[in-house]
């Protein structure tokens, strides 16, 4: 008895109970974090379509047809769909085995510009020398180098110093950018226009072939094979393991015999390279040129889309299809009601900031300290002291 | 020569100003351990509030000659701060009460941030129905460009010292309130607590949330200033869209050349606005290596970085658990 009323006296004294306090959560099965996840993009769009109305004074439920006509309208339309999703894809892949291992790679923009110069140069310059097939390898070569140089600059300091990863990779972005902003006024043709024009108009050397018709199908399937290979790498492989081993805990890494400094820089090497790849694809693939503005921020919005998917390949798919639909559906509304296009970088924001937020439900609950719990504890705590007196 | 130098040191303040600004505001919201990259966008949000106060209030006006010096300049000030200061408690929310990623959140409202200054830039005169072509608020910032009046009567120290707007020395005094506050009191000395260390701040009975809040609210409040300074002195009142560029991430290049400290903040904001237009001064540049010179604030930045993190100088290293959200149970 006296034991209750000891913690009654404490309860009594306890000068303010906060309302609820917040815990971790194990872990949550797939299907409730992933209705989470669509309650949280439901109340967006509603939010989104509440916007729209303020801003235009159209119908809501036109708003969503706009934006499914402005994504899937025309057969064009769905295959430009398709092709911008697999480049933000191929970003978004670059930049996640070095997520997953807790170095944020926020360089992606520099890399994949550095890359597409590598690849316009060898356009420019070996276009019309070299055979095909291996115009294509040294093209893909180059790209890659140059992207997994400018990534292991910033991974090299990193290993060695501990210098900021995330500022550093950004201020690469920028060096890498003027450099491309100066080539593109170096190789201006026609001279005078400050702009590199499509390369090799006329032979189209170092174009990559249509296959199927469709201009840009084989750009489409190489980003689903690095997706498949990037899956298997990350969950299957002993790389992919000591990412994640490094990502979670460097000391236990160190611990366990993995040599980290070779990871960070192995890993970015990698990352790198992949952005290469997708400056390969932007410049060889797509645009047949190269400015500042061929990566378009993908750079940036392939660190959402991968945080998004939870680092998961598969899930990136989804990702950056959720992104590239609400941006193209967002642009065909500014389109249709005639205003501007920076509309869909509103949207976008405003969609972002939902997913991340019902992460934390995702990752925490609440837990509210009711009277009723108070007082089953108090009930507890004197069961137990009567309890331990009959024992007496 | 001499003259050149004159002409030089006043269009280097110009440019550093808005910098001075948003890093004085990053600095305050890094030292709370938030590394908030969404202050390109909060800075266009501050602008183009400040422009859409203005220009609600010219529009209000019966004529031009009607305008009220005080208001003219405390509407604009107002409204930014309010755009801003809302931006920031978004990110606080998602990031210290929500513990989201920073630096996912942070670029998600900098493309929230620069698609709102954008669109609302470029349709505030079709969404307001009024019938001028485009934002032009020159009426107001002559009221923010207005410099002492016998500036021009002291030659090259008037020109260097005395020609700016009244926003320029706002900034300077501020930078210089924030070090203060930072190295000299016993608020900034919490606050480098919680950005050092949270856990330990906690349990010295420190609000971790409440210091985060502030810091990242105040902070986002003086970068929006960067963005009025920039629309209403150096542009002349005039918005385009893109025109304030990437200043938002020189900004945070910034915050890293000075070394965390707002007072070095404001010789590097003047450093590096210098450096941001220095191939105008060089004779005989071509065009196109005017463009590799425009990366050199961020060379510099890199630099600094490496150095920093060589020389591992306790004062000079950035807040410990920068980018790292806080939450107590965890162990």
């Amino acid at each position: 008895m006296a034991k209750a009323n000891t913690a009654s006296a404490k309860t009594a004294k306890a000068p303010r109970e906060p309302l609820f306090h917040i815990v971790k959560r194990s872990s949550l099965p797939f299907y409730k974090s992933w209705l989470i996840r669509i309650i949280a993009i439901a109340i967006a769009l509603v939010v989104c379509g509440i916007l729209t109305f303020i801003l235009t004074g159209e119908n809501p439920i036109s708003v969503y047809g706009t934006m499914i006509e402005g994504a899937f309208g025309t057969e064009r339309k769905i295959w430009t769909l398709l092709q911008d999703i697999a480049m933000l894809l191929c970003v978004s892949l670059a930049v996640t085995p070095a997520f997953k291992m807790r170095f944020w790679n926020i360089g992606a923009e520099g890399q994949v510009l550095v890359g597409g110069l590598a690849c316009a140069a060898c356009m420019l310059w070996l276009g019309n020398v070299l055979p095909t097939a291996v115009l294509f390898i040294v093209m893909i070569i180059a790209s890659m180098a140059a992207g997994a140089i400018w990534a292991v600059i910033p991974a090299i300091f990193k290993a060695q110093w501990n210098t900021n990863e995330t500022l550093f990779t950004l201020m690469m972005n920028y060096v890498g950018i003027q450099i491309v902003s100066y080539f593109a006024m170096a190789w201006e043709s026609p001279k005078g226009s400050g702009k590199i024009g499509i390369i090799n108009q006329s032979s189209q050397a170092g174009w990559l072939p249509t296959i199927g018709g469709q201009k840009y199908l084989l750009n489409i399937i190489i980003v689903l094979a690095i997706t498949i290979i990037m899956y298997i790498y990350l969950k299957y492989s002993k790389h992919g393991y000591e990412i994640s081993v490094v990502g979670e805990s460097e000391n236990t890494a160190r611990y366990i015999g993995i040599n980290v400094k070779k990871v960070i820089i192995r890993t970015m090497l990698l990352s790198g390279a992949i952005c290469g790849i997708a400056g390969f694809l932007l410049v060889s693939g797509t645009n047949h040129t190269i400015s500042t503005s061929t990566a378009d921020n993908r750079g940036f919005t392939a660190i959402m889309v991968s945080w998004l998917a939870k680092f998961n390949p598969l899930v990136m798919i989804l990702t950056s299809f959720l992104l590239v639909f609400m941006d193209k559906g967002a642009s065909e509304i500014a389109t249709v009601y005639r205003i501007d296009q920076a509309f869909s970088d509103i949207i976008t924001g405003i969609l972002l900031f939902f997913i991340i937020g019902c992460e934390f439900f995702i990752n925490y609950k609440i837990v509210f300290n009711t009277k009723h719990k108070k007082a089953e504890i108090a009930a507890g705590a004197a069961d137990a002291a009567s309890s331990a007196k009959e024992a007496e | 020569m001499f003259s050149s130098i004159i002409s030089f040191i006043p269009r280097a303040v110009v440019q550093g100003i808005p910098l001075l600004f948003g890093s004085t505001g990053e600095m305050l919201t890094e030292k709370s351990g938030n590394l908030n990259l969404g202050i390109p966008g909060i800075m266009y949000v501050g602008g183009i509030s400040g422009v859409i106060g203005a220009f609600l209030y010219e529009e209000s006006l019966s004529s031009p000659d009607a305008i009220n010096g005080f208001l003219a300049i405390m509407i604009p000030l107002l409204s930014s701060a309010l755009g801003s200061l809302i931006m920031g408690l978004i990110y606080s929310f998602l990031t210290t009460t929500l513990r989201a990623n920073q630096n996912v959140t942070g670029l998600a409202m900098t493309t929230f941030g620069v698609g709102f200054g954008n669109f609302f830039g470029a349709s505030i005169v079709k969404l307001t129905g009024s019938d001028i072509p485009s934002v032009a608020l020159t009426n107001t910032s002559q009221f923010f460009k207005a410099s002492l009046p016998f500036a021009d009567d002291l030659g090259w120290f008037g020109k260097i010292f005395l020609s700016y707007g009244f926003m320029t020395y706002l900034a300077i005094v501020v930078a210089i309130a924030a070090a203060f506050f930072l190295k000299r009191t016993r608020g900034g000395l919490h606050l480098r607590a919680v950005g050092e260390n949270p856990a330990t701040a906690d349990a010295a009975g420190i609000s971790v949330e409440k210091s985060k809040y502030m810091a990242t609210c105040i902070g986002s409040i003086i970068a929006g200033l960067g963005g009025l300074y920039y629309v209403m002195d150096y542009a002349c009142g005039v918005w385009s869209n893109e025109g304030f560029g990437d200043r938002g991430w020189l900004a945070i290049a910034l915050v890293i050349f000075a070394l965390w400290n707002p007072d070095i903040g404001i010789f590097g904001s003047i450093i590096f606005g210098g450096l941001y237009i220095v191939y105008l001064f060089i004779p005989g540049l071509a065009l196109k290596t005017q463009e590799l010179f425009k990366m050199l604030p961020y060379l510099v930045t890199i630099v600094v970085l490496v150095i920093t993190s060589m020389r591992k100088k306790r004062e000079y290293q950035p807040p410990q658990s920068l980018g790292l959200a806080y939450f107590r149970e965890e162990r």
